[in-house]
Order: C-alpha cells, then sequence, then structure tokens
C-alpha cells in the first residue's frame, strides 16, 4: 500500500482547497438557481477572434511558438501597453505570453520568493496569491483594505506591514471583488513608501480595462516605478477569452529574463492557436472592449442601486464586474447568508470571506449577466430580506 | 438615446427609474426622451414576443410573397395599406428583388390562412401573382431567442 500522505508534500497537504468549493458544489446539486458567482464575462468572445482560430486550425499552424510567445503578439501587446498605461516594454526582452494571468502571478511569485520572505497580499483578493507564496515557503502577510476607504490600499496600511524580510507587494486593482481601483494618487502615496526599498511590485491588472471613472492608471506608470513592478495582465476579462488561457507579463528586463526560464520548464509556450488568435483580438476587437465595458456600466448602475435600495449598504465599484455589498444589518455571517439565500431563493452569491478573512461581512455579486437575470435575482433577494426580516427564515 | 433604445428592445417592461439608474439619468429625463421617440414616430408601440406554437401548437406562420402592379398614382402604397389592415397581417414589407410585397400572417390553421391568400390577397386585382411559404419552427423572433433555455455553461468560479 502506498502511503499517499508520505508522497505528497506536507505544504500541498496542508493548503486548504479554495474557499468556494463547498458552496459551489451546494449550487451545482440545485435546480433552478440563479447565480450572481462567476468571475467571468457572459459575452461570447468577438467573431473575429473565433474565426482567426478556427483559419489557423484549418491552416494547421499548431506548432510551439517561441518560450515567449509569437513575436507578432508580443509587439502588439507592446504597443497596447503604450496605448493604455503610457509605458514601454521591449516586445524582445520585456514581455512574455502566459497561460492566463495566472500563470503570470505564479511566476513572479515562484521567481522570486524564498523560504522565509515575506509578500505582501491585499485584501480582499483573488485567492490564488496566499497558497503560491506558500509553496515556495514565504509567508503571505495580509493587509486588510476596508470598506470605509472604499477598499482601496493606503500607504499608511503599507507602511505598518513592511519589514526587513518583505520582498514583494501583490497589488490587484481592479479589485475582484470588490470593484475598488486605484487612482493615481493613490498610487503615488504607495510609491512613496516604497520608494528606496527593494520590494518589488506585482500589479495584477487583468481587470484593467473595466475602469469606469476615467482610465486606469498602472501602477509602472507611477515615476520611478517602473523598475520594481511586473504588470500582469490578460485577454481573458477584456476580450472575454477565459477559456482561451492568455494572459501576458511585462516587466524589466532583469526580472523577465529569470520568469522565461521557469516559464520555458513550466509551460514550454502558451497554447499557439490562442496566440494567433489573440493578435487579432488585439488588432482588431478594441471597439468590442468598448461596447461590453458600457454594458457592465449599465448594469453596474442597476445593481448598486438596487442593493442600496434594498439596504445592503454597497459602494459603488469603479472596476471590475463584481458588486460587494455588506449583509451585516442582517445579523448574518456571510456564509450563513448565502446558504440560506440559496437554500430558500435559489440565488447563488459568494461569500466575501472566500478573498479573505476581511471579506466577512460581505458577499460578492457578479454582474457578468444579462438585466433581465439580475433583475429577476435582485427580486429574489429582496424577498429573502423581507423573510429573513419576518422571521420566516432560520 | 442609443442605448435607451437598446434596453427597450431587449426589454421594454423596464420601468423608468430602472432605465435611469442604468442610463445614470434622471427619470424625468427618461419619461421625456421616450416621449420624444413616441411622438418621433421612431417607438410605435410595445409588444409581447409570443412563441405562438407554444401558445397554440396548431397555429400557423406563413410568408407570403406578392407580386403587384403598381398604381398610377399610389404606387404600392394604397395596396400595402389595404393589406395591413387585415387582422391577421402582422407584417407588411415592399421589397426589393423579385416580388413587391412580403407579408406575415399567422392563422389558427392551414386552411385558414389559404383561405386568407385566396380570398383576401390573390383577389385583390392589383395582386399578380402569390407565393406562400409556412413556417416550420422559430428559433429567433425580434433579437430575442425562442424556445431554448439558453444554459449558462460558466461555472461558479472565483
Amino acid at each position: 500500500m502506498i502511503d499517499y500522505n508520505k508522497a505528497l508534500s506536507k505544504t500541498i497537504r496542508d493548503m486548504k482547497p479554495s474557499g468556494i468549493r463547498k458552496f459551489f458544489d451546494i449550487a451545482q446539486g440545485m435546480k433552478g438557481v440563479i447565480s450572481l458567482g462567476v468571475g467571468e464575462p457572459d459575452f461570447k468572445t468577438p467573431w473575429l477572434v473565433r474565426k482567426e482560430a478556427i483559419d489557423v486550425l484549418e491552416k494547421g499552424k499548431t506548432c510551439y511558438t517561441a518560450n515567449s510567445g509569437l513575436i507578432e503578439l508580443r509587439k502588439e501587446i507592446s504597443k497596447y501597453f503604450e496605448r493604455t498605461i503610457n509605458t514601454h516594454y521591449d516586445p524582445e526582452h520585456e514581455i512574455i505570453v502566459t497561460v492566463g494571468g495566472s500563470e503570470g502571478i505564479d511566476l513572479c511569485i515562484r521567481c522570486m520568493v524564498e523560504p522565509g520572505d515575506e509578500v505582501l497580499v491585499v485584501e480582499p483578493s483573488f485567492v490564488c496569491y496566499c497558497p503560491i507564496v506558500e509553496i515556495c515557503g514565504g509567508k503571505a502577510v495580509v493587509i486588510e483594505t476596508k470598506a470605509k476607504n472604499e477598499f482601496r490600499l493606503t500607504a499608511d496600511e503599507l507602511s505598518e506591514k513592511i519589514t526587513d524580510k518583505t520582498k514583494l507587494l501583490v497589488l490587484p486593482f481592479p479589485n475582484n471583488p470588490t470593484g475598488a481601483i486605484m487612482r493615481r494618487e493613490d498610487l503615488e502615496s504607495i510609491a512613496q513608501v516604497l520608494k528606496g526599498t527593494n520590494i518589488i511590485v506585482i500589479s495584477d491588472e487583468i481587470y484593467s480595462e473595466l475602469t469606469y471613472s476615467g482610465r486606469h492608471v498602472s501602477f509602472a506608470q507611477i515615476e520611478g516605478m517602473r523598475e520594481r513592478t511586473v504588470v500582469i495582465n490578460g485577454f481573458s476579462k477584456s476580450f472575454a477569452m477565459t477559456g482561451w488561457r492568455l494572459g501576458f507579463v511585462g516587466g524589466p528586463q532583469p526580472i523577465v529574463s529569470q520568469l522565461l526560464k521557469l516559464h520555458q520548464y513550466a509551460i514550454m509556450c502558451s497554447p499557439t492557436v490562442s496566440q494567433y488568435a489573440a493578435v487579432v483580438a488585439m488588432q482588431s476587437c478594441i471597439s468590442d472592449i468598448e461596447k461590453m465595458k458600457n454594458e457592465y456600466d449599465m448594469r453596474r448602475r442597476f445593481v448598486v442601486d438596487a442593493f442600496n435600495k434594498l439596504g445592503l449598504d454597497c459602494f459603488t465599484p469603479q472596476g471590475a464586474f463584481y458588486v460587494f455589498p455588506c449583509i451585516k444589518s442582517t445579523g448574518l455571517s456571510s456564509a450563513e447568508f448565502c446558504e440560506k439565500l440559496i437554500y430558500s431563493k435559489k440565488v447563488a452569491v459568494v461569500p466575501g470571506d472566500a478573498f479573505g478573512a476581511c471579506g466577512e461581512g460581505f458577499v460578492r455579486v457578479s454582474y457578468a449577466y444579462s438585466i433581465n437575470h439580475l433583475r429577476e435575482a435582485v427580486k429574489r433577494i429582496g424577498e429573502f430580506l423581507e423573510d429573513l426580516k419576518n422571521g420566516k427564515i432560520q | 438615446m442609443d442605448q435607451l433604445i437598446e434596453l427597450l428592445k431587449t426589454n421594454a417592461r423596464l420601468s423608468d427609474s430602472e432605465l435611469a439608474v442604468m442610463l445614470g439619468k434622471t427619470e424625468q429625463e427618461v419619461k421625456q426622451e421616450i416621449e420624444q421617440l413616441e411622438k418621433d414616430g421612431i417607438i410605435n408601440g410595445y409588444a409581447a414576443i409570443i412563441d405562438e406554437s407554444a401558445y397554440d401548437p396548431n397555429s400557423v406562420f406563413a410568408l407570403i410573397e406578392l407580386k403587384v402592379t403598381p398604381q398610377s398614382q399610389s404606387g404600392f402604397d394604397e395596396i400595402a395599406k389595404q393589406i395591413s389592415s387585415y387582422d391577421q397581417v402582422q407584417a407588411v414589407r415592399l421589397m426589393s428583388g423579385t416580388y413587391d410585397i412580403i407579408v406575415e400572417v399567422t392563422g389558427k390553421n392551414i386552411r385558414d390562412i389559404s383561405l386568407f391568400v385566396s380570398q383576401r390577397l390573390a383577389a385583390i386585382d392589383a395582386v399578380q401573382e402569390t407565393t406562400t411559404h409556412f413556417g416550420l419552427r422559430v428559433y429567433k423572433d425580434n433579437g430575442i431567442i425562442i424556445g431554448s433555455e439558453e444554459t449558462d455553461e460558466r461555472g461558479l468560479f472565483l
């Protein structure tokens, strides 16, 4: 008999599965559930992109590409960075095409973190940062953002957590799950704190195209910060291309050249068909981004308004496609709220604490759904709150 | 204005206040814009999109092509208006191509439509020829997918 416990690394065995798992199983097992749970666009990938993939398959262009990705694509990505965040990355040496933004995050953390290093992780946030830090033997140090600051990271919160072991800061804005963004002045005050340190910033900007007030600003754009920043972005959210598994990183050459080694050994290269299609996305589908964004923006206003009317305080998110209403007024925990809601009204939302302990008291609501779908869900949540008040739900 | 029209096309039952929130306007502004659209003849009505075959499995939909001799004064207008006045008729359009007018009709059964074509349409002097196509199944109507529950294949993911 094999002792699997001995076969598997202790770090992995001790790692908790994503907090959402249990909840996902409940929702899967029920019929007629209206979900507000997903973290991906409801739009189809623009037709031109799909068409290109079909053409590429027909022509049989299915070999490996260069490790760092097709040079045509890297050139497009370089132009994209210049256009959107006004920052130059050399397509030859400073850009890697990755398997989703996720791989970019993984590369950065694994290439930089050694046992004992501390990594500052802003929470609430996407679930992958801390586990990867732990795999590397590093220590994830959570910085909790607060509703009263609209879930922005403040310079004070950052300063408090910096020690001489701090190696990395993960900056996930526009933020999943809160929808918070960092304005230029917010980033500038963060830069003041980091100036003169050796701390590198992983700026996870996967939702950058979904910024609703003004333009997205990258940490790399702040004076003197490019040299300490690796920008993570990708095609998933902006072009509705989640399943294509395509992201990219841009960063200073000394870092990117090392990331490339790991990428080379672990991944070889990102999916070729997706890469060809992504060239077309960059060249011809920018207007689709705008259309989708306008649609999200309408839904965002609708959902924020609806939750506030229901008495669940909800700050107006400026990015991504989530709202993060506070449910403390119900007296329930996030997990209780979500379970009762799904069992009684068949509406699935995600408990806020799945995104870090400080998400407790909130739920994440995705508005990557049609207005009609959102309307029905909001109606049911309204009924749920009534039932709670009248003691109809135990 | 464009966004307002798009929203009403997908769901005309959205209330003024819902529309206002989504468009970042006041309820009063939305009300006025809609009134203006109605006044300008851009919005001509609000109707439910019915899956006739679900409502009455025996009902029949037909597209009827008409070749018509234009009248000296009114061209096709007079005849098109006359055809439009029949209750069974859902839509009437003047077309380019091999025929002139296309008529959308729903009837209780095939006989109902045959009678309508032979007694009403073919009986019009200016109508030279009719070709009737019966609908077999509707997949999409007025921009709305009919009949099939669209399944969301997305997982509940972070």
